[in-house]
């Protein structure tokens, strides 16, 4: 078999320059689990359907199997390895552990992901728009109660640090 | 560390059972630092796919594995020749016991392919690429035959055979000729026709429940090596890695003693990873490539070939007096094995009427094989099957009666004392107090809006104990580890640490957890059947309790005084014949471990037996919108009777799961066929498992009856909550839409049927 051409993509992943090589086919998941080691990202569906593999590409939330490696030239890609700074959790990931939020926690890095760009967009979430914002993140162990519950309070508690 | 002391009258007595610490692998878990079975990776390792039937039902006449072994990159192809040819042979493991030989000819279809996506050759190689290059390769050659998947066709006496030695057992004459009826049980008590002679009102019903998957979000996944020495070793995402080690031992023909397995941090399981798919056929891959075989499934692949739990047919005739005594019943169950013997009819026949206390009673169960995926275990196996026919009929009884739902299950209700409907005698349940819960509750007297309905359901489940070992040792400075043989679902790893924490009076983030490999720990069974916290807890509890029989010897030996003049209080050696000697603390002591006897450490080996029954009792409220017919959940209350909760927080998540399960499994999900008896669905955007918006809160109302053979008074938790929402929600449309509703899911066109038929 042919070796496929192969590109050089650069980009900034959880704020530093990170290279690699990829194959025109290749998702931006296999790229960060397989060539750059960050298996934070899960994949639960390779479809798009579960979330498991929730990364922020240039602001936006994505699937990181539904985007390809190459897309990421030139972007800044969060992942949740990115999500704590200098070892200090950030308050969702606070609130996910206070709240008792996950079970076997597969799906949490990607929650994580999802929750921290609903709260980049919507400060002040009802309960309601948190679930629709969450709909596409599945979790089979926890029925979302517990997940709802952190997020709200993490949202509340941004917003008072933002006011302090 | 967050604490929170929840409940204080409990906490005069115990400190930590009964708080919420955070998990001691909590930040792993949010950091993505947590190692999953598709995490982890071995240099030089191949990639393994799995090449799968495309028929339902196929002779498979040759595999011709030639031209795939050619294409460059291509290590090791595996087909059924390379694996022994296993005699039928039984193994108790866990909640159920399991056929080797079906396991391994699951594990690599063997002369037939019984249903779509049965493995029939595999490929190890260099990229994924160059693996799924390969199985195009790989020549199979089938004859196709005629197939059957709907439980009661494949019951017909002229339906196509899977297999030709299974023959009907538990008939009171052996048939003379095989069926797809692997077995017939029965459960009996009373005078049936008497029973229903005395009946003032009686309702008669046939439901339906579709197959349905565990729909863990982490697919199956492991890595595997086999050495030239013969010594393997695996890496996999399980319920138990000792199961792994057994099966794989046993499917391979090797030794236990050459394989060893590390668990990886488990994505999930609900009983769908109680068996192996993936590990045995690595090793081989790996065996006959002498390199380190990755294999991870893909969603697909999950919903083709692994779980999922029974479609099923139940029919229900129960009878009652006007006063609400429930006189007879009589139920006939049919449920799917999939491709081999051993769906879990058996416990879906023994739970069925385990809330009731009824004089007649006859329940025959139908475990039958059919062309689709071998069942495996799914939460409570077979209990929610039964409980929404016998919950369904029990509504509908009330209604017939005029008698409040709850009422009419107090008057029926077993209690200690009584005898179970499926043998033993009740002690220590705490079912009619969970009925006394949900009728107290404000939910229960809540107005209802136009178009919507309140439903309510029971369950039950066992709860099992079981093989465990457990081992405390203390470090140097006070601290401790807790080694369990448990993989840890949903926060066991908390409660081990909480319990042992406990009973050596350390504050609980000064015990480390963790979960052993095989190599590690002895034997303890699979994580399943709300056992862990339960048995394993009672393994951590006394090694424990061993650890402070040692310090206090120690101490006293410090000391230079007798024993018993020594005792353990709050972490430290308190003196009784002297009480002003300063206690020594654990740290103390542990600083002194060389001149006491070396290190201080302690293993517990057990079987445990008495674990308590468990009981819940659900209200739902639903709106079903006239227009569409879709259903939407709108409030939902669930008490369980929990012995004592360990650990508060993970026992409300294990009922709040368990609740979102079922309701999925009411509304949405099930496996479609198509006429080739293809799954149609085998997707997460097809198959619909409930999101975050399809939900409301989920109220949890722990009930705490505790358990005497616990030593903190623990019940098994976590399969209790998903046996009554299926019919706790059909309850609900039901009165919502004034249709009975006998077939799931409850989806929008066969309710807009439904009420387009009023």
């Amino acid at each position: 078999m042919s070796q496929p051409h192969k590109t050089h993509i650069s980009a900034v992943v959880n704020g530093d320059p990170a290279e690699f090589l990829t194959d025109p086919g290749r998702t931006l998941l296999d790229a960060l689990r397989d060539d750059l080691g960050l298996t934070g990202a899960k994949e639960g569906c390779g479809s798009g359907d579960c979330g498991a593999c929730s990364v922020i590409l240039d602001g936006r939330l994505v699937c990181a199997c539904l985007v390809l490696a190459a897309e990421a030239e030139g972007k800044r890609v969060e992942t949740i390895e990115g999500m704590a700074e200098g070892g200090v959790l950030h308050p969702l990931q606070q609130k996910f552990l206070e709240h008792a939020a996950l079970q076997c926690g597969f799906c949490t890095p990607g929650l994580l992901v999802a929750a921290k760009a609903l709260l980049a967009a919507n400060p002040d979430p009802s309960e309601s728009e948190a679930r629709y914002w969450l709909a596409g993140n599945l979790c089979r162990c926890t029925g979302y109660d517990k997940v709802i519950r952190a997020v709200m309070d993490a949202a509340a508690d941004m917003r008072q640090a933002r006011v302090a | 560390m967050s604490e929170v002391l929840d409940r204080p009258e409990a906490g005069a007595a115990l400190k930590v059972v009964g708080t919420r610490p955070i998990r001691p692998d909590g930040v792993d878990k949010v950091t993505g630092r947590a190692a999953y079975g598709a995490d982890f990776a071995m240099p030089g390792m191949l990639v393994g796919r799995i090449k799968r039937s495309p028929h339902a039902h196929a002779r498979i006449l040759s595999v011709d594995t030639r031209r795939a072994q050619a294409l460059p990159g291509v290590k090791a192809v595996v087909t059924a020749a390379d694996f022994p040819n296993l005699a039928s042979e039984e193994y108790e493991a866990g909640e159920s016991a399991s056929n080797l030989r079906d396991i391994s000819c699951n594990c690599m279809a063997r002369d037939k392919a019984l249903y779509d996506g049965h493995a029939v050759a595999a490929v190890a190689a260099t990229s994924a690429a160059i693996a799924e290059e390969a199985l195009e390769l790989i020549e199979v050659t089938y004859e196709v035959l005629p197939h059957v998947i709907d439980v009661e066709a494949a019951m017909a006496a002229d339906a196509p055979l899977l297999h030709a030695h299974l023959y009907t057992q538990g008939l009171e004459t052996r048939p003379d000729k095989p069926s797809n009826i692997a077995k017939r049980n029965r459960l009996e008590r009373g005078d049936l026709e008497a029973g229903f002679a005395a009946a003032e009102a009686v309702v008669e019903r046939r439901y339906v429940t579709p197959a349905v998957h565990q729909g863990y979000i982490e697919p199956h996944a492991c890595v595997a090596v086999m050495a030239a020495d013969g010594q393997g070793q695996v890496w996999s995402s399980s319920q138990g890695q000792f199961m792994v080690r057994t099966y794989c031992a046993k499917v391979l023909g090797l030794e236990a003693s050459d394989i060893r397995v590390t668990p990886a941090e488990i994505g999930g399981g609900f009983g769908g990873k109680t068996t192996v798919y993936l590990e045995p056929l690595a090793l081989a891959l790996s065996r006959k490539s002498g390199a380190p075989v990755k294999m991870v499934m893909s969603r697909e692949e999950v919903f083709r070939a692994t779980g999922p739990t029974s479609g099923a047919v139940v029919e229900v005739k129960i009878g009652a007096t006007r006063d609400g005594t429930i006189t007879a019943a009589d139920i006939v169950l049919k449920y799917q094995a999939g491709a081999y013997e051993g769906s879990p009819v058996g416990a879906g026949s023994m739970t069925a009427l385990a809330c009731y206390d009824i004089a007649n009673f006859r329940i025959t169960g139908y475990d039958v094989v059919t062309n689709s995926p071998k069942v495996a275990a799914y939460r409570a196996p077979g209990a929610p099957i039964s409980a929404f026919a016998v919950e369904s009929a029990v509504d509908e009884l009330a209604q017939t009666l005029g008698l409040d739902p709850i009422a009419l299950r107090e008057k029926n209700a077993v209690r200690d004392g009584m005898k179970a409907a499926y043998g033993p005698t009740y002690r220590n349940i705490g079912y009619v107090e969970t009925l006394e819960a949900i009728r107290d509750h404000p939910h229960y007297a809540a107005p209802l809006g136009p178009n919507q309905g309140r439903g309510v359901a029971v369950g039950f489940w066992f709860n099992v104990g079981g093989e465990s070992t457990a081992a405390v040792h203390v470090n140097e400075d006070g601290s401790a580890v807790v080694v369990t043989g448990n993989p840890d679902i949903g926060g066991s790893r908390a409660s081990m640490a909480m319990m042992a924490a406990e009973t050596l009076g350390l504050p609980v983030d000064k015990v480390r957890p963790i979960v052993a490999d095989t190599a590690a720990i002895g034997f303890s069974m699979l994580t399943g059947g709300s056992r862990t916290t339960f048995a394993t807890g009672m393994a951590v509890t006394q090694a424990a309790q061993k650890i402070v029989a040692d310090l206090k010897r120690r101490a006293a030996q410090i000391w230079d005084v007798a024993i018993d003049q020594v005792e353990w209080r709050e972490g430290e050696a308190l003196r009784l014949d002297k009480a002003d000697t300063p206690p020594l603390s654990l740290a103390a002591i542990a600083a002194q471990s060389a001149r006491t006897g070396g290190p201080i450490t302690a293993e517990v080996s057990l079987n445990a037996g008495g674990a308590g029954p468990g009981f819940g009792a659900h209200i739902c409220d639903v709106e079903v919108d006239p227009e569409t017919g879709y259903v939407t959940v709108l409030r939902y209350t669930a008490a369980q009777d929990v012995g004592r909760a360990i650990h508060p927080a993970y026992v409300e998540g294990q009922v709040q799961g368990g609740v979102a399960q079922g309701i999925g499994w009411a509304l949405n999900e099930e496996y479609i066929f198509d006429g080739e008896g293809k799954m149609e669905n085998a997707g997460f955007l097809d198959y619909r498992v409930p999101v975050a918006s399809d939900l409301p809160m989920i109220e949890p109302i722990l009930i705490e009856v505790p358990n005497p053979r616990h030593p903190f008074g623990a019940k098994g938790v976590g399969e209790v909550p998903i046996v009554p929402p299926l019919a706790a929600v059909a309850n609900a449309v039901a009165r919502a839409i004034g249709v009975r509703m006998t077939s799931l899911p409850l989806s929008p066109p066969k309710l807009r049927a439904a009420m387009d038929g009023r």
